[in-house]
């Protein structure tokens, strides 16, 4: 192997990748522009429907409690909720959204509450509706203070101290940093789209540089000069590490920016977490995903240069989305863990060592052994793509 | 200086099976000569110049190219050809200069010799007004030069041409009829393929057909109207072709 020319190659390939619309657009443009977009838009389209969930009354219908003046009067002071008449079909107008939650209240309420039999008052909502669940949630509410308000009543009356009703109160609280909170609740997530970015990043090149080629007929021009073949494919091999590296950088740098500013402006106040993400593990994670980032631009590139035609290369690089998503979500998922076992899986391995460092743990051990194994499996896609464009049977298919 | 001696290629096709697409071909090419290799499509012209460019490796039997040999010496054939066809295209993103210092480059040459082959170039095929332009916008007759311009820019002494003017219209085909002579006055060795009879007459100090993969008759122009009783090449490569049916 000659690295000149290798680099005269690569320099080339560069210089030829920035000139096309195709590329910048998939490496600069849409991590730049479209990732904090996406943020811009979830963010206001979140705190918009949260803010007007709040905001505006909840419709909802009570059905008895005709000889119950008393629990009737109160819930209709109540802040945020607005009854309306009752209708035979009102589970149904909750299904469509006519109404929020329909409250249905026992015979003998009012008379019952202050004597010893317990009553159970019955709210009717649709789960998983924002709206249902917020209304749901203060119709709970108001009953839970009017339980307080009767038990109170009931125990000032017999002159008993209000502490009865609370002997104790319980708080839990949060001791992880934030930095750790970040890393439990991102963590997973964090090497994922790292993974995926590396490989959208690295798939557009491959195959223009491939079979892209082989379309515009200018693989036969490159072939006729004394360059090797080894060298071409390391100058080529190159590029794509460099596109997959800077897409991923790019996209979570836009995004970090992205998310802390939207966090910041439309869930103020919001019941968030307190999390931070340790800018120095990520870039740990970057880091070991480098060798991810070889195997992924090499594997590519041996296989889109089977095809004849960029059109043919994305039939047979499509599927490989899948083949990379698979392992990367199951790596996301909480509870999967790294042992010995599973440090031998490409890209799960590297997703749940990226997990563990995110968290702040660092298992030296594993570290070095999943980096390595992953530096073999890419050793093993560097040689397979060297093979195939050493392949007459792949470089000239007809 | 081209030495074929008993060149094979096999090519194994899985619906096909084995295609013997050059078989047993010999033949050779001196300095200031031009040769042509007449044949019809899939003749085995095409795979014979590959051979002969080390794009592809032969199955069997060998050849030497400017004194080296394309098995054991590719990357040194390379050094010392310029191979140019229809299917060799061009870098739509690069300039013209740029392709020809490309190309420059990974033929080892430093950037003083590669200036200065690019001015003497582009003065000698009134490239100067396009130079900078992208590959992408020129017409094909300045693509044409572009091509030429990038396999002459390390002054090879080996000329390939796999049938140059296909496609081309009759004065961009022209121009590089004219180019191949300048390289024969240059005292270069040169061959050629084409399946157009009128090149072969005009251009070619001698000629072989191909058919088959075999090359079936070779000789002067006249040795083989003389051979064949006939007054022009299509009869005889008619006449050659038919033999084999």
């Amino acid at each position: 192997m000659n690295l000149g020319n290798a680099l005269i190659v690569f320099r080339k390939e560069l210089r030829d990748m920035l000139r096309d619309k195709r590329t910048i657009r998939s490496m600069i443009i849409i991590p730049v522009v479209a990732f904090p977009a996406l943020f811009l838009i979830v963010g206001w389209t979140m705190a918009k429907l949260s803010g007007e969930a709040n905001k505006e009354a909840s419709i909802v219908m009570v059905h008895g409690g005709d000889d119950s003046p008393k629990v009737l009067e109160a819930l209709r002071g109540a802040e945020g909720i607005q009854v309306v008449p009752y209708q035979a079909d009102a589970r149904q107008k909750i299904s469509d959204n006519k109404i929020r939650v329909l409250i249905e209240i026992p015979e003998g309420f009012d008379s019952s509450v202050s004597g010893s039999h317990p009553q159970k008052v019955v709210i009717d909502y649709f789960q998983g509706d924002m709206k249902s669940e917020s209304a749901r949630d203060r119709v709970q509410k108001f009953f839970d203070d009017y339980r307080e308000s009767l038990a109170r009543a009931a125990l000032a009356a017999r002159g008993l101290p209000i502490s009865l009703l609370e002997p104790f109160t319980v708080d839990a609280q949060n001791v992880a940093p934030p930095s750790k909170v970040g890393g439990a609740i991102l963590g997973g997530w964090i090497p994922y789209m790292i993974i995926i970015l590396c490989f959208t990043g690295a798939m557009y090149p491959a195959m223009d540089l491939t079979a892209g080629e082989k379309e515009r007929g200018t693989m036969e021009t490159i072939l006729t000069s004394p360059v090797s073949r080894t060298d071409l494919v390391i100058g080529k091999f190159l590029m794509v590490v460099l596109a997959s590296v800077v897409t991923a950088i790019l996209s979570l740098v836009s995004m970090g920016i992205s998310f802390a500013w939207s966090k910041k402006t439309f869930l103020h106040g919001a019941d968030v977490p307190q999390m931070s993400i340790d800018p120095s593990a990520v870039a740990a994670v970057m880091f070991l995903l480098l060798p991810v980032a070889v195997l992924f631009a090499s594997v590519l590139l041996a296989v889109a240069l089977l095809a004849k035609s960029y059109r043919e290369a994305q039939t047979y690089v499509s599927p490989l989305v899948f083949v990379v998503i698979m392992p990367a979500i199951i790596g996301a998922m909480p509870g999967v863990e790294l042992n010995w076992k599973t440090a031998l899986i490409p890209i799960l391995n590297t997703s749940l060592v990226s997990k563990d460092v995110i968290a702040g743990n660092y298992h030296w051990g594993l570290i070095a052994a999943v980096f390595a194994m992953t530096c073999v499996y890419a050793a093993i896609g560097i040689g397979a793509a060297v093979r195939m464009f050493n392949r007459e049977d792949v470089l000239f298919r007809v | 200086m081209i030495e074929a001696r008993e060149l094979g290629k096999v090519f194994n096709n899985k619906k096909r099976g084995e295609i013997r697409a050059v078989d047993s071909v010999s033949f050779s090419c001196k300095p200031g000569e031009i040769y042509g290799l007449l044949g019809a499509n899939g003749a085995g012209k095409t795979t014979t110049l590959r051979l002969l460019a080390t794009i592809l490796s032969p199955t069997s039997g060998g050849a030497t190219v400017a004194g080296f040999d394309v098995v054991r010496e590719p990357a040194k054939v390379r050094a010392h050809i310029g191979f140019l066809s229809t299917a060799t295209a061009l870098y739509d993103r690069l300039t013209a200069s740029e392709t020809v210092e490309y190309f420059g480059r990974l033929h080892g040459l430093d950037s003083a010799t590669i200036n200065r082959r690019m001015s003497e170039i582009f003065k000698a095929l009134d490239m100067d007004e396009f130079r900078d332009r992208r590959c992408a916008k020129l017409s094909t007759g300045m693509k044409q030069k572009v091509s030429i311009a990038r396999t002459l820019v390390h002054d090879p002494q080996v000329m390939i041409f796999d049938e140059p003017t296909n496609g081309l219209d009759v004065m961009a085909a022209r121009a590089i009829t004219d180019f191949i002579r300048q390289c024969r006055d240059q005292n270069k060795t040169v061959i050629f393929s084409t399946h157009v009879m009128t090149e072969v007459e005009k251009l070619c100090d001698r000629i072989g057909i191909i058919h088959d993969g075999r090359l079936r008759a070779e000789g002067t122009l006249d040795e083989l109207l003389a051979r064949y009783r006939s007054n022009n090449l299509e009869e005889v490569f008619v006449k050659v072709s038919g033999d084999g049916r």
